[in-house]
């Protein structure tokens, strides 16, 4: 996957267990109430692997990879 | 203007006929194909809030070709202080029903929903009653149905939802309801008062709309004025009137006044300093940091803080989040107590603090736009309310001699 891709979570099905913040420091943030804070834009190439895992190791299935063109 | 959508009958007289209808305003023209073009060229703009360009809009769902579309009038008007979606469907039911036709032809689709807030019975009534004055061949098409009454219901993916699933309330996107809505069929969700402009732009063309607006602005626009004026009263402007002229025209204000709603629950307040020269149009608004929204102007009386009623509108939007986004669930929760232990001089440390941070983090993480309409119109009052805010959080006094929000 070279093109640029974001980070998109479906807020419903977050349920702010918080795993994506613990694998992805440098992209995610919680808030005070331990929901998911991401930051905009694309993922750098650095911290993929990283986004990947936090994408599969979502217990709510609740992330995914999304290409940046796609977004309205 | 002699030729309005609410020219003719006036409001007392209840719903305008099929014949009064049509005697006023001319049979509906057959859909043709430039219609879409002429929509774009008139510069209507969805009334439902979102101000999104209908010719784009009815472009996305004509595109979608594998399966026939479904066009859903939108009459949920959630919003508490907005009257015009009702009123205009109170009064004039025909013009709604001929803008979804068209909005029907010319997206491909024979099927038309029409959804109206259940509380709205008198719009249910003219509504029904319009749908029974149709010919048979329209009545097969139209289907009406009344939604529960919540601020969220008349969020379009909730409009879907309800029809679906029997549940008012937001879906995640994607889907957007444009690709996937009713049925699994691509759906044109469509505020009423939008379909009714539609109606007269397919009569009198794109031109003769682009007329009625002040400046570069395009048509009328319906707008509820309220607060501190006579009393409240929906009126047909042409878009782009200054704020001073909408409120003269609902009978100008009872009292002084500190500051300006704007655009409702979602909006936004303004100083009325400030307000009073702005034109009535959303893009020059938004380009100022405002939102005409659904239209709602409420003028905030003297003998009313900013501060309490900001808190009323945080502990009313805090109650009608669907609950199943945690940032809006929570964070409005905790957004609303902080605001009502500050309004009813009754606040902890940080209570202040915490409202201005958290105004800035909800935007944007909801499945819908409820949060970022809480925390839009909290950032707001947190500006023109500053001091007020302060000598509530930090003196424990209020300005406004018998305002205090009794402590919930």
């Amino acid at each position: 996957m070279s093109d640029p891709v974001t980070l998109a979570i479906d807020r419903i099905k977050c349920d702010g267990h918080g795993v994506c913040a613990d694998l992805v420091p440098e992209l995610i943030d919680l808030d005070d109430w331990g929901y998911p804070i991401i930051r905009p834009g694309a993922i750098p190439k650095s911290v993929l692997p990283h986004v990947k895992r936090a994408v599969s190791g979502c217990p709510t299935l609740a992330l995914r990879l999304q290409a940046i063109a796609s977004r309205r | 203007m002699s030729i309005a959508l609410l020219a003719g009958p006036p409001g007392a007289h209840g719903m305008e006929s099929l014949d009064e209808h049509q005697r006023r305003l001319g049979m509906l023209p057959p859909g043709r194909p430039g219609l879409i073009d002429s929509i774009e060229r008139s510069n209507l703009r969805g009334k439902g809030g979102a101000g999104f360009p209908v010719a784009t809009k009815w472009r996305s769902v004509a595109a979608q070709n594998a399966r026939t579309p479904v066009v859903l009038a939108n009459g949920g008007e959630g919003e508490p202080l907005s009257r015009k979606d009702r009123m205009l469907m109170e009064q004039r039911p025909h013009l709604v029903i001929d803008g979804a036709i068209l909005a029907a032809g010319a997206v491909g689709s024979d099927d038309i929903v029409l959804y109206v807030g259940a509380d709205h019975t008198g719009a249910i009534q003219a509504m029904h009653r319009a749908v029974t004055e149709r010919s048979a061949t329209e009545r097969a098409r139209i289907r009406l149905v009344s939604a529960p009454v919540r601020y969220v219901s008349g969020e379009e993916t909730a409009a879907v939802h309800f029809i679906n699933a029997g549940v008012a309330l937001p879906t995640s996107i994607p889907p957007r309801p444009y690709e996937r809505g009713i049925d699994g069929r691509p759906t044109l969700v469509q505020n009423v008062e939008t379909l009714a402009h539609v109606a007269m732009i397919a009569r009198f063309g794109d031109e003769w709309f682009r007329s009625l607006g002040v400046g570069n602005a395009s048509g009328t626009t319906l707008v509820t004025v309220g607060g501190a004026v006579p009393q409240t009263v929906l009126i047909e402007i042409p878009l782009g009137l200054a704020l001073a002229d909408v409120v003269n025209a609902a009978g100008g204000i009872t009292s002084d006044t500190d500051a300006v709603l704007l655009g409702g629950y979602f909006g936004g307040w303004v100083e009325s300093r400030a307000a009073w020269g702005l034109p009535l149009d959303p893009e020059p608004l938004r380009r100022q940091g405002y939102s005409l929204g659904c239209g709602v102007v409420a003028v905030l009386p003297s003998g009313r803080c900013g501060v309490v009623e900001t808190a009323r509108i945080l502990a009313y939007l805090a109650h009608e989040s669907a609950r199943q986004c945690g940032p809006c669930t929570f964070g409005l929760r905790a957004i609303s107590a902080s605001a009502g232990r500050i309004a009813g001089l009754a606040s902890t440390p940080g209570d202040l603090e915490h409202i201005q941070r958290w105004a800035g983090l909800l935007a944007g993480r909801g499945a819908c736009r409820h949060p970022d309409g809480a925390a839009g119109m909290l950032g707001s009052a947190l500006r023109v309310f500053a001091e007020e805010f302060e000598r509530h959080a930090y003196d424990r006094r209020c300005s406004v001699a018998g305002a205090v929000m009794a402590a919930s």
